[in-house]
């Protein structure tokens, strides 16, 4: 009994998930192949502007359709791929294109990573260069150096002795 | 001493930034369901809307925006647009002025149901055309019913309002933009 409650669980989820999102309508298919696959490929880099959040593609809202209609009447109109999407971009903005075109608008979205790694880059360049200079600019006085070695001696002979009296 | 400032940096600019963002999503008005208009400044689409039958107005197109020298106020409405009902009354305030087109896009709507609704609450617009399939509203830009257009007497669009006029929007907002385009002509 509990087997067939789990087997029917496993089965429900299964027939949610194995089912690909289809939210277009069989009429809106176009016949020429090539084209339905461009226009396809376009509606999933489209954003439904009611939900926001999800490409036309897979979204139920009318208006989603209705775009769904447009994108495949231009390109049976002759558009290129490019043109379907400055069509769209013309009326809601780059908003409604996932990903956002390069412009001057969206140079920073672009640029800003790269631009905050060579930034960072080259205060590590100057800040490491300063370290190295300042070693160079205040060497050891001979004091200091004798004073430092014969710390370290002692260090060392303590340790020798220490190992010697274990061994 | 200098040092001791360089490693602060990296801190600064993150609480800087966290500042940023925090103003950012806290800032008072923020909906990100609004999105700005790409389309302020640019003219007019083309379009040729059909009258909505038995409402006794005529339909209109990109023509009547720029034939009487008018500022025009171009709204996007439906029957079954609950907001729409709510800026009612500031259509009927606007549709009683005879130095301003106000031109009603009906958006996505059965024509029945639009002359019902129109009938129920009355008819602010000077003209109503019918956009059943949203092609003129896309044409627009539009993404959410209502929306409000303000365009000049030249045929370009200068204001985009984006849900419901909310209290304090027509005379805030609206009315200075139609006045200051008025006295522009």
């Amino acid at each position: 009994m509990r087997g067939l409650f789990l087997l029917t669980a496993v089965l429900f989820l299964f027939t949610v998930n194995s089912n690909p999102v289809k939210a277009f309508d069989p009429d809106e298919v176009l016949d020429d192949p090539a084209l339905e696959t461009r226009a396809r490929e376009i509606s999933k880099e489209v954003r439904c502007l009611v939900c926001q959040n999800e490409p036309i593609d897979s979204s139920n809202a009318d208006l989603a359709k209705e775009l769904r209609i447009v994108v495949r009447e231009r390109l049976v109109a002759g558009d290129s791929d490019e043109d379907v999407k400055s069509y769209l971009s013309a009326r809601y903005g780059d908003f409604v294109l996932f990903r956002p075109p390069f412009n001057t608008a969206t140079f920073l979205l672009w640029f800003g990573p790269l631009l905050v790694l060579g930034v960072g880059g080259i205060g590590m360049f100057f800040f490491y260069r300063g370290n190295k200079k300042l070693k160079v600019a205040n060497p050891l006085s001979p004091e200091e150096e004798a004073r430092l070695n014969l710390l370290l001696d002692k260090d060392n002979k303590t340790k020798g002795s220490d190992s010697g009296e274990a061994s | 001493m200098n040092k001791k400032i360089l490693f602060t940096l990296p801190l600064l600019i993150t609480l800087v930034l966290f500042g940023y963002f925090f103003w950012a999503l806290t800032k008072p008005g923020r909906d990100p369901k609004i999105l700005p208009s790409v389309l302020i400044d640019k003219p007019a689409p083309e379009f040729n809307l059909v009258a909505l039958e038995n409402l006794g107005v005529p339909g209109f197109s990109r023509t009547d925006l720029t034939s009487n020298g008018k500022v025009s106020v171009v709204n996007i409405f439906a029957s079954w647009c609950v907001p729409c009902l709510a800026e009612h009354p500031d259509m009927v305030k606007l549709g009683k002025r005879d130095d301003i087109n106000l031109y009603g896009i009906n958006y996505r709507d059965k024509p029945e149901d639009a002359l019902k609704w129109l009938n129920r609450n009355g008819n602010p617009y000077h003209r109503v055309g019918r956009d059943p399939k949203s092609r003129t509203g896309i044409e627009w830009g539009v993404y959410g019913v209502p929306e409000t257009f303000i365009v000049d007497a030249s045929g370009t669009i200068r204001y985009k309002h984006v849900g419901p006029l909310n209290p304090g929007d027509l005379e805030d907002k609206i009315l200075p933009i139609i006045s200051s385009l008025q006295a522009q002509n």
